[in-house]
Protein backbone atom coordinates (compact mmCIF):
# COMPACT_ATOMS: atom_id res chain seq x y z
CA UNK A 1 0.00 0.00 0.00
CA UNK A 2 2.80 2.23 1.28
CA UNK A 3 4.60 1.94 -2.55
CA UNK A 4 0.97 3.10 -4.25
CA UNK A 5 0.66 5.70 -2.01
CA UNK A 6 3.92 6.87 -2.64
CA UNK A 7 4.14 6.18 -6.48
CA UNK A 8 0.57 8.21 -6.56
CA UNK A 9 2.74 10.97 -5.32
CA UNK A 10 5.28 10.63 -7.15
CA UNK A 11 2.84 10.92 -10.49
CA UNK A 12 1.35 13.97 -9.17
CA UNK A 13 5.05 15.51 -8.46
CA UNK A 14 5.71 14.69 -12.20
CA UNK A 15 2.28 15.82 -13.22
CA UNK A 16 2.76 19.54 -11.38
CA UNK A 17 6.49 19.45 -12.77
CA UNK A 18 4.87 18.99 -16.17
CA UNK A 19 2.01 21.97 -15.50
CA UNK A 20 5.22 24.24 -14.42
CA UNK A 21 7.41 23.75 -17.47
CA UNK A 22 4.20 25.02 -19.54
CA UNK A 23 2.77 27.67 -17.37
CA UNK A 24 5.82 29.41 -15.91
CA UNK A 25 6.81 31.69 -18.54
CA UNK A 26 3.77 32.63 -18.66
CA UNK A 27 3.46 33.06 -15.18
CA UNK A 28 6.17 34.46 -14.38
CA UNK A 29 5.92 37.38 -17.30
CA UNK A 30 2.71 38.29 -15.79
CA UNK A 31 3.89 38.71 -12.47
CA UNK A 32 6.48 40.89 -13.15
CA UNK A 33 4.29 43.03 -14.69
CA UNK A 34 2.82 43.89 -11.84
CA UNK A 35 5.73 44.09 -9.49
CA UNK A 36 8.17 45.17 -12.22
CA UNK A 37 11.02 43.21 -10.84
CA UNK A 38 12.12 39.93 -12.76
CA UNK A 39 13.57 38.14 -9.60
CA UNK A 40 10.93 38.73 -7.42
CA UNK A 41 8.31 37.83 -9.95
CA UNK A 42 10.16 34.18 -10.11
CA UNK A 43 10.34 33.64 -6.54
CA UNK A 44 6.28 34.53 -6.10
CA UNK A 45 6.01 32.40 -8.81
CA UNK A 46 7.80 29.44 -6.82
CA UNK A 47 5.58 30.31 -3.91
CA UNK A 48 2.68 29.84 -6.18
CA UNK A 49 4.09 26.63 -7.18
CA UNK A 50 4.96 24.63 -3.72
CA UNK A 51 1.15 25.98 -2.44
CA UNK A 52 0.48 23.82 -5.36
CA UNK A 53 2.25 20.73 -4.23
CA UNK A 54 0.92 21.11 -1.03
CA UNK A 55 -2.68 21.43 -1.94
CA UNK A 56 -2.67 19.52 -5.67
CA UNK A 57 -0.95 16.23 -3.22
CA UNK A 58 -4.26 16.22 -1.12
CA UNK A 59 -6.74 17.04 -3.38
CA UNK A 60 -5.89 15.76 -7.06
CA UNK A 61 -4.55 18.37 -10.00
CA UNK A 62 -7.54 20.51 -10.49
CA UNK A 63 -8.42 20.46 -14.29
CA UNK A 64 -7.58 24.19 -14.84
CA UNK A 65 -4.31 23.85 -13.18
CA UNK A 66 -2.51 26.89 -15.30
CA UNK A 67 -5.48 29.35 -14.40
CA UNK A 68 -5.18 28.07 -10.74
CA UNK A 69 -1.27 28.57 -10.79
CA UNK A 70 -2.08 31.88 -12.20
CA UNK A 71 -4.42 32.90 -9.63
CA UNK A 72 -2.70 31.44 -6.73
CA UNK A 73 0.82 33.42 -8.05
CA UNK A 74 -1.22 36.87 -8.55
CA UNK A 75 -2.56 37.05 -4.88
CA UNK A 76 0.61 36.61 -3.75
CA UNK A 77 2.20 39.61 -6.16
CA UNK A 78 -0.96 41.64 -4.25
CA UNK A 79 -0.17 40.82 -0.70
CA UNK A 80 3.89 41.53 -1.59
CA UNK A 81 3.40 44.93 -3.30
CA UNK A 82 0.46 46.09 -0.10
CA UNK A 83 3.32 44.78 2.37
CA UNK A 84 5.82 46.39 0.59
CA UNK A 85 3.91 49.94 0.17
CA UNK A 86 4.43 50.26 3.53
CA UNK A 87 7.88 49.76 3.49
CA UNK A 88 9.44 52.19 0.63
CA UNK A 89 7.82 54.10 -1.92
CA UNK A 90 8.71 52.71 -5.22
CA UNK A 91 6.36 50.34 -3.98
CA UNK A 92 4.27 52.66 -2.94
CA UNK A 93 3.92 54.07 -6.57
CA UNK A 94 3.41 50.76 -7.84
CA UNK A 95 0.64 49.49 -5.19
CA UNK A 96 -1.04 52.86 -6.00
CA UNK A 97 -0.81 52.11 -9.89
CA UNK A 98 -2.18 48.44 -8.97
CA UNK A 99 -4.99 50.09 -6.96
CA UNK A 100 -6.29 52.01 -9.90
CA UNK A 101 -5.70 49.06 -12.24
CA UNK A 102 -7.84 47.09 -9.97
CA UNK A 103 -10.65 50.10 -10.03
CA UNK A 104 -10.31 49.76 -14.27
CA UNK A 105 -10.73 46.11 -14.29
CA UNK A 106 -11.98 44.55 -11.44
CA UNK A 107 -10.24 41.15 -12.55
CA UNK A 108 -6.48 41.42 -12.75
CA UNK A 109 -6.30 38.02 -13.22
CA UNK A 110 -8.17 38.02 -16.60
CA UNK A 111 -6.26 41.18 -17.89
CA UNK A 112 -3.15 39.64 -17.23
CA UNK A 113 -4.52 37.16 -19.37
CA UNK A 114 -4.99 39.07 -22.33
CA UNK A 115 -1.80 40.35 -22.40
CA UNK A 116 0.10 37.70 -22.03
CA UNK A 117 1.80 37.52 -25.36
CA UNK A 118 2.92 41.29 -24.36
CA UNK A 119 4.39 40.18 -21.31
CA UNK A 120 6.14 37.00 -22.47
CA UNK A 121 8.26 39.67 -25.07
CA UNK A 122 9.14 41.55 -22.50
CA UNK A 123 10.30 39.01 -20.79
CA UNK A 124 12.08 37.66 -23.71
CA UNK A 125 13.49 41.25 -24.25
CA UNK A 126 14.74 41.47 -20.45
CA UNK A 127 16.20 38.65 -20.06
CA UNK A 128 17.97 38.91 -22.85
CA UNK A 129 19.08 42.38 -22.05
CA UNK A 130 22.64 43.82 -23.09
CA UNK A 131 22.93 44.99 -19.04
CA UNK A 132 23.93 41.12 -18.95
CA UNK A 133 26.87 39.38 -19.84
CA UNK A 134 26.08 37.04 -22.91
CA UNK A 135 26.19 33.22 -21.06
CA UNK A 136 24.36 35.37 -17.96
CA UNK A 137 21.48 36.27 -20.74
CA UNK A 138 21.34 32.51 -22.02
CA UNK A 139 21.21 30.93 -18.50
CA UNK A 140 18.38 33.23 -17.78
CA UNK A 141 16.55 32.57 -20.87
CA UNK A 142 16.34 29.21 -20.23
CA UNK A 143 15.39 29.66 -16.93
CA UNK A 144 13.02 32.00 -17.20
CA UNK A 145 11.37 31.50 -20.69
CA UNK A 146 12.24 27.49 -21.45
CA UNK A 147 11.35 26.12 -17.30
CA UNK A 148 14.62 24.49 -17.09
CA UNK A 149 15.67 23.96 -13.94
CA UNK A 150 19.11 25.46 -12.59
CA UNK A 151 20.52 21.43 -12.27
CA UNK A 152 19.26 21.15 -16.21
CA UNK A 153 21.01 24.18 -17.45
CA UNK A 154 24.59 23.22 -15.51
CA UNK A 155 24.21 19.61 -17.10
CA UNK A 156 23.27 20.67 -20.62
CA UNK A 157 26.34 23.49 -20.74
CA UNK A 158 28.88 20.69 -18.82
CA UNK A 159 28.62 23.52 -15.99
CA UNK A 160 28.36 23.05 -12.08
CA UNK A 161 25.13 23.58 -10.50
CA UNK A 162 26.27 26.17 -7.76
CA UNK A 163 27.72 28.59 -11.06
CA UNK A 164 24.68 28.47 -13.19
CA UNK A 165 22.60 29.09 -9.62
CA UNK A 166 25.07 32.11 -8.98
CA UNK A 167 24.85 33.25 -12.38
CA UNK A 168 21.26 33.68 -12.46
CA UNK A 169 20.78 35.21 -8.86
CA UNK A 170 23.70 37.53 -10.04
CA UNK A 171 21.77 38.05 -12.96
CA UNK A 172 18.88 39.25 -11.75
CA UNK A 173 20.13 41.22 -9.04
CA UNK A 174 21.75 42.84 -11.86
CA UNK A 175 18.21 43.63 -13.80
CA UNK A 176 16.69 45.37 -10.66
CA UNK A 177 20.06 47.80 -10.14
CA UNK A 178 19.89 48.69 -13.15
CA UNK A 179 16.21 49.32 -12.76
CA UNK A 180 16.28 47.98 -16.83
CA UNK A 181 12.37 48.38 -17.62
CA UNK A 182 9.77 46.10 -18.39
CA UNK A 183 9.13 46.74 -21.57
CA UNK A 184 9.53 46.05 -25.66
CA UNK A 185 12.16 48.35 -26.76
CA UNK A 186 10.86 50.93 -29.82
CA UNK A 187 12.44 51.74 -33.16
CA UNK A 188 16.28 51.33 -33.41
CA UNK A 189 16.47 49.89 -30.37
CA UNK A 190 14.30 47.29 -31.06
CA UNK A 191 16.00 46.17 -33.79
CA UNK A 192 19.01 45.49 -31.96
CA UNK A 193 17.73 44.19 -28.56
CA UNK A 194 15.61 41.50 -31.36
CA UNK A 195 19.11 40.59 -32.75
CA UNK A 196 20.21 40.16 -28.71
CA UNK A 197 17.48 37.74 -28.38
CA UNK A 198 18.32 35.85 -32.01
CA UNK A 199 21.80 35.46 -31.05
CA UNK A 200 21.26 33.84 -27.96
CA UNK A 201 18.86 31.41 -29.14
CA UNK A 202 20.87 30.44 -31.86
CA UNK A 203 23.79 29.98 -29.13
CA UNK A 204 21.68 27.46 -27.01
CA UNK A 205 20.91 25.70 -30.22
CA UNK A 206 24.42 25.53 -31.38
CA UNK A 207 25.19 24.10 -27.61
CA UNK A 208 23.14 21.99 -28.18
CA UNK A 209 24.18 21.11 -31.56
CA UNK A 210 27.91 20.72 -30.60
CA UNK A 211 26.90 17.70 -28.25
CA UNK A 212 28.45 14.20 -28.91
CA UNK A 213 26.58 11.01 -28.62
CA UNK A 214 28.37 10.35 -25.16
CA UNK A 215 26.97 13.24 -23.74
CA UNK A 216 24.09 13.65 -21.01
CA UNK A 217 21.17 13.85 -23.54
CA UNK A 218 19.86 17.69 -21.52
CA UNK A 219 23.02 18.89 -24.12
CA UNK A 220 21.42 17.50 -27.43
CA UNK A 221 17.77 18.55 -25.85
CA UNK A 222 19.23 22.25 -25.98
CA UNK A 223 18.41 22.03 -29.53
CA UNK A 224 14.62 21.39 -28.96
CA UNK A 225 14.71 23.83 -26.04
CA UNK A 226 16.15 26.75 -28.98
CA UNK A 227 14.09 25.48 -31.83
CA UNK A 228 10.46 26.02 -29.02
CA UNK A 229 11.60 29.23 -28.46
CA UNK A 230 12.22 30.06 -31.91
CA UNK A 231 8.63 29.04 -32.47
CA UNK A 232 7.22 31.23 -29.28
CA UNK A 233 9.49 33.94 -30.69
CA UNK A 234 7.85 33.98 -34.00
CA UNK A 235 4.47 33.84 -32.87
CA UNK A 236 5.21 36.98 -30.78
CA UNK A 237 6.96 38.75 -33.32
CA UNK A 238 5.84 37.78 -36.60
CA UNK A 239 6.49 40.57 -38.96
CA UNK A 240 10.24 40.02 -38.12
CA UNK A 241 11.56 38.26 -41.52
CA UNK A 242 14.22 37.60 -39.23
CA UNK A 243 13.13 35.39 -36.46
CA UNK A 244 11.30 33.43 -39.09
CA UNK A 245 15.39 33.21 -41.14
CA UNK A 246 16.72 32.00 -37.68
CA UNK A 247 13.80 29.33 -37.02
CA UNK A 248 14.41 27.97 -40.45
CA UNK A 249 17.92 27.95 -39.86
CA UNK A 250 17.09 25.72 -37.05
CA UNK A 251 15.07 23.49 -38.17
CA UNK A 252 17.28 22.79 -41.21
CA UNK A 253 19.98 21.81 -39.60
CA UNK A 254 18.55 19.95 -36.88
CA UNK A 255 17.22 17.75 -39.62
CA UNK A 256 20.42 16.62 -40.28
CA UNK A 257 20.62 15.51 -36.61
CA UNK A 258 20.51 11.31 -36.91
CA UNK A 259 22.54 11.48 -40.34
CA UNK A 260 25.47 13.11 -38.82
CA UNK A 261 26.99 10.89 -36.24
CA UNK A 262 28.41 7.23 -37.41
CA UNK A 263 27.28 4.31 -35.35
CA UNK A 264 30.83 5.16 -32.95
CA UNK A 265 29.77 8.36 -32.57
CA UNK A 266 31.92 9.72 -35.56
CA UNK A 267 31.57 12.61 -36.81
CA UNK A 268 30.07 12.64 -41.03
CA UNK A 269 30.44 15.87 -42.96
CA UNK A 270 27.27 16.73 -44.88
CA UNK A 271 28.40 15.51 -48.18
CA UNK A 272 28.54 11.84 -46.68
CA UNK A 273 25.45 12.19 -45.11
CA UNK A 274 22.91 9.53 -45.78
CA UNK A 275 20.58 11.76 -46.83
CA UNK A 276 17.55 9.44 -46.35
CA UNK A 277 17.91 9.69 -42.76
CA UNK A 278 17.20 13.78 -42.75
CA UNK A 279 14.22 14.35 -41.02
CA UNK A 280 11.67 15.81 -43.48
CA UNK A 281 9.18 17.14 -41.12
CA UNK A 282 11.78 19.61 -40.05
CA UNK A 283 12.90 19.97 -43.38
CA UNK A 284 9.45 21.17 -44.75
CA UNK A 285 8.75 23.37 -41.42
CA UNK A 286 12.72 25.24 -42.30
CA UNK A 287 11.79 25.74 -45.76
CA UNK A 288 8.02 27.00 -45.24
CA UNK A 289 9.66 29.63 -42.48
CA UNK A 290 12.29 30.37 -45.11
CA UNK A 291 9.70 31.14 -47.72
CA UNK A 292 7.78 33.40 -44.79
CA UNK A 293 11.08 35.50 -44.14
CA UNK A 294 11.61 36.12 -47.94
CA UNK A 295 8.10 37.48 -48.20
CA UNK A 296 8.64 39.83 -45.19
CA UNK A 297 11.59 40.94 -46.36
CA UNK A 298 13.15 41.85 -49.53
CA UNK A 299 16.59 42.35 -48.15
CA UNK A 300 17.44 39.13 -46.46
CA UNK A 301 19.50 38.91 -43.13
CA UNK A 302 22.61 36.76 -41.73
CA UNK A 303 19.80 33.78 -40.10
CA UNK A 304 17.91 34.13 -43.53
CA UNK A 305 20.76 33.93 -45.64
CA UNK A 306 22.09 30.83 -43.81
CA UNK A 307 18.97 29.30 -43.73
CA UNK A 308 18.72 29.85 -47.25
CA UNK A 309 22.40 27.99 -47.94
CA UNK A 310 21.37 25.06 -45.57
CA UNK A 311 17.95 25.05 -47.92
CA UNK A 312 19.67 24.35 -51.01
CA UNK A 313 21.27 21.23 -49.16
CA UNK A 314 18.40 20.29 -47.85
CA UNK A 315 16.38 20.19 -51.05
CA UNK A 316 18.97 18.30 -53.20
CA UNK A 317 18.78 14.22 -52.45
CA UNK A 318 22.33 13.39 -53.63
CA UNK A 319 25.10 15.41 -52.57
CA UNK A 320 26.66 15.23 -56.27
CA UNK A 321 23.78 16.90 -57.38
CA UNK A 322 24.40 20.07 -55.00
CA UNK A 323 23.71 23.54 -56.92
CA UNK A 324 27.04 25.10 -55.61
CA UNK A 325 27.19 28.10 -58.07
CA UNK A 326 23.72 29.11 -56.00
CA UNK A 327 25.40 28.32 -52.52
CA UNK A 328 28.47 30.75 -53.61
CA UNK A 329 26.20 33.48 -54.79
CA UNK A 330 24.56 33.15 -51.15
CA UNK A 331 27.80 33.38 -49.63
CA UNK A 332 28.49 36.39 -51.61
CA UNK A 333 25.19 38.09 -50.44
CA UNK A 334 25.88 36.76 -46.73
CA UNK A 335 29.30 38.82 -47.42
CA UNK A 336 28.34 41.49 -47.91
CA UNK A 337 25.37 41.69 -45.14
CA UNK A 338 27.45 39.96 -41.98
CA UNK A 339 31.48 39.82 -43.30
CA UNK A 340 33.69 37.44 -41.53
CA UNK A 341 36.83 35.47 -42.10
CA UNK A 342 34.42 31.96 -41.51
CA UNK A 343 32.08 33.22 -44.06
CA UNK A 344 34.90 33.76 -46.30
CA UNK A 345 36.37 30.16 -46.00
CA UNK A 346 33.18 28.95 -46.95
CA UNK A 347 32.53 30.75 -49.85
CA UNK A 348 35.93 29.70 -50.63
CA UNK A 349 34.97 25.85 -50.32
CA UNK A 350 31.47 26.76 -52.11
CA UNK A 351 33.51 28.47 -55.03
CA UNK A 352 35.46 25.29 -55.09
CA UNK A 353 33.01 23.13 -55.82
CA UNK A 354 31.46 25.27 -58.26
CA UNK A 355 34.15 26.04 -60.58
CA UNK A 356 37.06 23.79 -59.66
CA UNK A 357 39.54 23.69 -56.76
CA UNK A 358 42.31 26.10 -58.16
CA UNK A 359 39.52 28.86 -58.20
CA UNK A 360 39.20 27.49 -54.09
CA UNK A 361 42.66 27.38 -54.02
CA UNK A 362 43.09 31.06 -54.78
CA UNK A 363 40.41 32.05 -52.18
CA UNK A 364 41.98 30.09 -49.23
CA UNK A 365 44.98 31.31 -50.07
CA UNK A 366 43.78 34.85 -49.57
CA UNK A 367 42.81 34.15 -46.40
CA UNK A 368 46.41 33.17 -45.09
CA UNK A 369 47.77 35.48 -42.75
CA UNK A 370 44.10 36.30 -41.63
CA UNK A 371 44.42 36.62 -37.79
CA UNK A 372 41.13 35.86 -36.94
CA UNK A 373 41.94 32.01 -38.74
CA UNK A 374 45.14 31.72 -37.31
CA UNK A 375 43.97 28.91 -35.09
CA UNK A 376 41.10 27.66 -37.06
CA UNK A 377 41.60 23.96 -38.04
CA UNK A 378 39.53 24.13 -40.84
CA UNK A 379 41.20 27.06 -42.69
CA UNK A 380 44.34 24.06 -43.56
CA UNK A 381 41.45 20.98 -44.08
CA UNK A 382 40.05 23.57 -46.71
CA UNK A 383 43.48 24.26 -48.26
CA UNK A 384 44.33 20.15 -47.97
CA UNK A 385 41.08 19.18 -49.71
CA UNK A 386 41.62 21.60 -52.45
CA UNK A 387 45.56 20.19 -52.99
CA UNK A 388 44.54 17.36 -53.01
CA UNK A 389 41.88 17.49 -55.75
CA UNK A 390 44.89 19.15 -57.57
CA UNK A 391 46.90 15.87 -57.28
CA UNK A 392 49.48 17.75 -54.80
CA UNK A 393 49.11 15.12 -52.18
CA UNK A 394 52.45 15.73 -50.06
CA UNK A 395 51.09 19.28 -50.06
CA UNK A 396 47.52 17.51 -48.88
CA UNK A 397 49.03 15.80 -46.16
CA UNK A 398 51.10 18.65 -44.53
CA UNK A 399 47.44 20.68 -44.52
CA UNK A 400 45.89 18.04 -42.89
CA UNK A 401 48.36 17.12 -40.63
CA UNK A 402 48.49 20.68 -39.70
CA UNK A 403 44.97 20.86 -39.66
CA UNK A 404 44.48 17.61 -36.90
CA UNK A 405 47.33 19.13 -34.27
CA UNK A 406 44.51 22.10 -34.36
CA UNK A 407 41.48 20.22 -33.86
CA UNK A 408 39.82 20.84 -30.31
CA UNK A 409 37.78 17.93 -31.09
CA UNK A 410 39.67 13.95 -30.66
CA UNK A 411 37.09 12.46 -33.16
CA UNK A 412 37.73 15.42 -35.69
CA UNK A 413 41.38 15.40 -34.87
CA UNK A 414 41.11 11.13 -35.89
CA UNK A 415 39.03 12.19 -39.26
CA UNK A 416 42.06 14.55 -40.45
CA UNK A 417 44.91 12.22 -39.80
CA UNK A 418 42.95 9.85 -41.53
CA UNK A 419 42.85 12.23 -44.79
CA UNK A 420 46.49 13.19 -44.33
CA UNK A 421 47.60 8.99 -44.03
CA UNK A 422 45.29 9.19 -47.12
CA UNK A 423 47.44 11.39 -48.99
CA UNK A 424 49.70 9.03 -50.98
CA UNK A 425 52.02 9.54 -53.71
CA UNK A 426 54.54 13.00 -54.17
CA UNK A 427 53.69 16.12 -55.94
CA UNK B 1 10.09 14.10 -28.49
CA UNK B 2 7.31 13.53 -31.69
CA UNK B 3 3.80 12.59 -30.92
CA UNK B 4 1.39 11.86 -32.78
CA UNK B 5 -2.26 12.78 -31.44
CA UNK B 6 -5.24 10.88 -33.56
CA UNK B 7 -8.97 12.72 -32.91
CA UNK B 8 -10.92 9.68 -33.44
CA UNK B 9 -14.77 10.47 -35.44
CA UNK B 10 -17.72 10.87 -34.26
CA UNK B 11 -21.37 10.59 -35.68
CA UNK B 12 -20.69 14.51 -35.74
CA UNK B 13 -17.88 13.97 -38.44
CA UNK B 14 -19.09 10.54 -39.78
CA UNK B 15 -21.79 12.98 -40.99
CA UNK B 16 -20.14 15.12 -42.66
CA UNK B 17 -21.22 18.27 -40.71
CA UNK B 18 -19.23 21.15 -39.98
CA UNK B 19 -18.35 21.99 -35.90
CA UNK B 20 -20.67 24.19 -34.48
CA UNK B 21 -19.36 27.80 -35.13
CA UNK B 22 -18.63 28.23 -31.00
CA UNK B 23 -16.48 24.93 -31.42
CA UNK B 24 -14.29 26.04 -34.31
CA UNK B 25 -14.11 29.21 -32.29
CA UNK B 26 -12.80 27.23 -29.36
CA UNK B 27 -10.68 24.88 -31.35
CA UNK B 28 -8.91 27.75 -32.94
CA UNK B 29 -7.91 29.54 -29.51
CA UNK B 30 -6.81 26.17 -28.56
CA UNK B 31 -4.81 24.95 -31.67
CA UNK B 32 -3.19 28.66 -31.72
CA UNK B 33 -2.68 28.08 -27.89
CA UNK B 34 -0.56 25.15 -29.32
CA UNK B 35 1.55 27.43 -31.94
CA UNK B 36 2.41 30.05 -30.00
CA UNK B 37 3.88 27.86 -27.02
CA UNK B 38 5.96 25.99 -29.86
CA UNK B 39 4.47 22.69 -29.37
CA UNK B 40 2.26 22.14 -32.82
CA UNK B 41 4.41 20.72 -35.72
CA UNK B 42 1.68 19.87 -38.00
CA UNK B 43 -2.09 19.18 -38.07
CA UNK B 44 -4.41 18.22 -40.50
CA UNK B 45 -8.47 17.03 -40.72
CA UNK B 46 -9.63 14.26 -42.29
CA UNK B 47 -13.05 14.07 -44.51
CA UNK B 48 -15.62 11.50 -43.26
CA UNK B 49 -14.97 8.25 -44.20
CA UNK B 50 -17.79 7.98 -46.82
CA UNK B 51 -15.21 9.84 -49.26
CA UNK B 52 -13.01 6.98 -48.05
CA UNK B 53 -12.02 3.64 -49.33
CA UNK B 54 -10.20 0.86 -48.25
CA UNK B 55 -8.14 -1.38 -49.80
CA UNK B 56 -8.34 -5.55 -48.75
CA UNK B 57 -5.54 -7.81 -49.79
CA UNK B 58 -7.07 -11.60 -49.32
CA UNK B 59 -7.40 -13.18 -52.27
CA UNK B 60 -5.19 -13.13 -55.50
CA UNK B 61 -6.59 -9.67 -56.23
CA UNK B 62 -6.98 -6.58 -54.10
CA UNK B 63 -10.65 -5.62 -53.10
CA UNK B 64 -12.01 -2.15 -52.92
CA UNK B 65 -14.25 -1.23 -50.31
CA UNK B 66 -15.70 1.95 -51.08
CA UNK B 67 -17.00 3.83 -47.86
CA UNK B 68 -18.80 4.83 -44.93
CA UNK B 69 -17.47 2.43 -43.08
CA UNK B 70 -19.11 1.24 -39.89
CA UNK B 71 -17.28 1.14 -37.10
CA UNK B 72 -17.18 5.13 -35.86
CA UNK B 73 -15.46 4.74 -32.99
CA UNK B 74 -11.90 3.40 -34.90
CA UNK B 75 -11.88 5.76 -37.34
CA UNK B 76 -9.66 8.53 -37.38
CA UNK B 77 -11.29 12.06 -38.23
CA UNK B 78 -8.12 14.04 -37.81
CA UNK B 79 -4.50 14.15 -36.30
CA UNK B 80 -2.05 16.37 -35.17
CA UNK B 81 2.12 16.58 -34.82
CA UNK B 82 3.55 17.80 -31.64
CA UNK B 83 7.05 18.35 -30.48
CA UNK B 84 6.92 17.95 -26.39
CA UNK B 85 9.76 16.71 -24.20
CA UNK B 86 8.05 13.81 -23.05
CA UNK B 87 4.56 12.18 -22.94
CA UNK B 88 3.56 13.96 -19.38
CA UNK B 89 3.63 16.97 -21.09
CA UNK B 90 1.45 15.87 -24.28
CA UNK B 91 -1.08 14.83 -21.83
CA UNK B 92 -1.33 17.83 -20.34
CA UNK B 93 -1.71 19.54 -23.20
CA UNK B 94 -4.09 17.41 -23.94
CA UNK B 95 -5.94 18.42 -20.91
CA UNK B 96 -6.05 21.88 -21.90
CA UNK B 97 -7.74 20.94 -24.94
CA UNK B 98 -12.08 21.51 -25.21
CA UNK B 99 -12.98 18.37 -24.96
CA UNK B 100 -14.01 18.07 -21.93
CA UNK B 101 -17.87 16.10 -21.44
CA UNK B 102 -17.53 15.59 -25.30
CA UNK B 103 -16.98 11.41 -24.72
CA UNK B 104 -14.44 12.02 -27.69
CA UNK B 105 -11.71 9.68 -27.02
CA UNK B 106 -7.98 10.59 -28.22
CA UNK B 107 -5.30 8.71 -28.79
CA UNK B 108 -1.31 9.63 -28.42
CA UNK B 109 1.57 7.96 -29.72
CA UNK B 110 4.93 8.15 -29.45
CA UNK B 111 6.40 8.81 -33.32
CA UNK B 112 8.99 6.01 -34.65
CA UNK B 113 11.92 6.60 -36.25
CA UNK B 114 12.11 5.02 -40.01
CA UNK B 115 15.95 5.60 -39.21
CA UNK B 116 15.90 3.11 -36.85
CA UNK B 117 15.76 0.65 -39.05
CA UNK B 118 18.92 -0.56 -40.27
CA UNK B 119 17.58 -3.31 -42.85
CA UNK B 120 17.55 -0.18 -45.45
CA UNK B 121 20.36 -0.86 -47.91
CA UNK B 122 22.37 2.22 -49.22
CA UNK B 123 20.03 1.84 -52.76
CA UNK B 124 16.72 2.00 -50.86
CA UNK B 125 18.36 5.28 -48.83
CA UNK B 126 19.23 6.71 -51.87
CA UNK B 127 15.81 5.82 -52.99
CA UNK B 128 14.04 7.45 -50.17
CA UNK B 129 16.19 10.53 -49.73
CA UNK B 130 14.52 10.89 -53.82
CA UNK B 131 11.36 10.23 -53.34
CA UNK B 132 11.58 13.04 -49.99
CA UNK B 133 13.32 15.64 -52.43
CA UNK B 134 10.23 15.23 -54.85
CA UNK B 135 7.80 15.66 -51.92
CA UNK B 136 10.00 19.08 -51.03
CA UNK B 137 9.55 20.55 -54.63
CA UNK B 138 6.61 23.27 -54.89
CA UNK B 139 3.59 22.23 -56.44
CA UNK B 140 3.62 19.02 -54.42
CA UNK B 141 2.51 20.47 -51.49
CA UNK B 142 -1.17 20.74 -50.95
CA UNK B 143 -2.91 24.47 -51.84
Amino acid sequence: MAVNADSKQHDTERAIETVWRIESARIIAGLTRIVRDVGVAEELAQDALLAAVTQWSKSGIPQNSGAWLMATAKHRAIDYLRHRKLADTKHEILGRELAEREKETPDLAAAMDDDIGDDLLRLVFIACHPVLATEARVALTLRLLGGLTTSEIARAFLAAEPTIAQRIVRAKRTLSEAGVPFEVPRGDDFTARLASVLQVIYLIFNEGYAATSGDDWMRSSLCDEAMRLGRILVGLVPDEAEAHGLLALMEIHASRAKARVGPSGEPILLLDQDRSRWDHLLIHRGLAALAQSEHLSEKRGPYTLQAAIAACHARTAVAAETNWAQIAALYDELLATAPSPVVELNRAVAVGMARGPAAGLQLVDALYGNAALKNYHLLPAVRGDFLQKLGRPSEAREEFARAAAMAQNSRERDLLLDRARACTGTG
Amino acid sequence: MRVMVFIKASEYSEAGGLPPTEMFEVMGKYNEQLVKAGVMLAADGLTPSSKGKRVKFSGDTPTVIDGPFAETKELIAGYWIWQVRDMDEAVQWLKRGPFGGSGVEIELRPIGDVNDFETFTPELRERRARLLEQMEKPGYKRG
